[in-house]
């Protein structure tokens, strides 16, 4: 079975592929944003120290 | 030896573990999603009536049991919250609430475009398909709930009892394809066994459990940040080696 005919998946590969494919999209962008939003939030540590440091 | 469970129920020491399990969940996650996915292309045979479009169920099953599972822990956790007054829980259903709306939505995706080849359209006003996005909808609800309220215990609380309330819609899902003549089939996974091939069988539970400890992976993850973003000020997030000086 050639790799052409695998991905045709006999017809059906708009909806296989098209399934899979946004499945991957969405967590591939939430792994990023989950990646993202630590960023930001250390980031918000960093200036509450730094606006405590100056108070003191 | 007893174990302290409080120990880790305060978000300082919480924080710490979560982030020594965090690999222990993710790493298997992607291991099993490839060995879920080669079963389920390579070795799963074509199904006789559907021929490949079935294959489509590894994906859709576990993100629809899973978007169900997770409603239940969250509503549990908030409920928790609610109850002991306890932070970590309530941060724990603000962590679970966007991954359970991922797999609503993944749920719908992947059966809007299982539904179409095979019922002829993307979508019907059926009872498992309408409660389900119903359920999308108390996600996406609790989410902007809680978004909308200032103080994090008030938004805790608010979400709490709309979280509590929705967990009505799960069990209707389950058994919307018992109670009521749906075009959605009943349950292939059953707990008395399945009708299914072998090879079916072990893609659709690897695949699950490839889903599951992806879910927990990030639910870890976004409750680190959660903790970080409620504690800046306090004196063990400032001490952190990953804040730095």
């Amino acid at each position: 079975m050639s790799w052409s005919e695998f991905f045709a998946m006999k017809g059906y590969a708009l909806y296989i592929w098209g399934s899979y494919g946004v499945s991957a999209i969405v967590v591939l962008m939430e792994v990023i944003l989950v990646r993202r939003r630590k960023k930001l939030a250390l980031d918000q540590v960093r200036i509450a120290k730094l606006v405590e440091a100056e108070e003191t | 030896m007893a174990i302290n469970w409080f120990k880790y129920s305060a978000p300082s020491s919480f924080y710490a573990l979560a982030g020594k399990l965090i690999p222990w969940f993710a790493w298997p996650a992607g291991v099993l999603t490839l060995a879920g996915l080669y079963i389920g292309f390579f070795v799963a045979p074509t199904d006789a009536v559907q021929s490949e479009a079935y294959r489509i169920i590894f994906i859709h099953v576990p993100a629809s049991i899973l978007s169900m599972f997770i409603y239940l822990v969250m509503a549990g956790y908030a409920a928790l919250g609610l109850i002991f007054n306890t932070r970590l829980s309530s941060m724990m259903a603000t962590a679970l609430a966007p991954s359970g709306a991922l797999m609503a939505f993944i749920s719908l995706w992947t059966g809007a475009l299982w539904g179409k080849p095979m019922w002829g359209t993307w979508w019907v006003w059926d009872a498992r398909l309408t409660s389900e996005l119903i359920l999308l909808f108390l996600y996406l609800g609790f989410i902007s709930l809680q978004a909308s309220i200032e103080d994090p215990r008030r938004a805790d609380r608010a979400g709490a009892l709309l979280a509590i309330v929705g967990s009505v819609n799960v069990p209707i899902i389950y058994f919307s394809v018992q109670w009521w003549n749906t075009l959605h089939q009943g349950a292939t996974m059953k707990l008395t066994g399945t009708s299914m091939h072998i090879a079916m069988q072990q893609a659709m539970f690897t695949m699950f459990f490839a889903l599951w400890m992806y879910v927990i992976a990030i639910a870890l993850s976004r409750v680190r940040s959660i903790i970080l973003e409620r504690e800046k000020n306090s004196q063990w997030v400032a001490e952190l080696k990953e804040v730095g000086q």
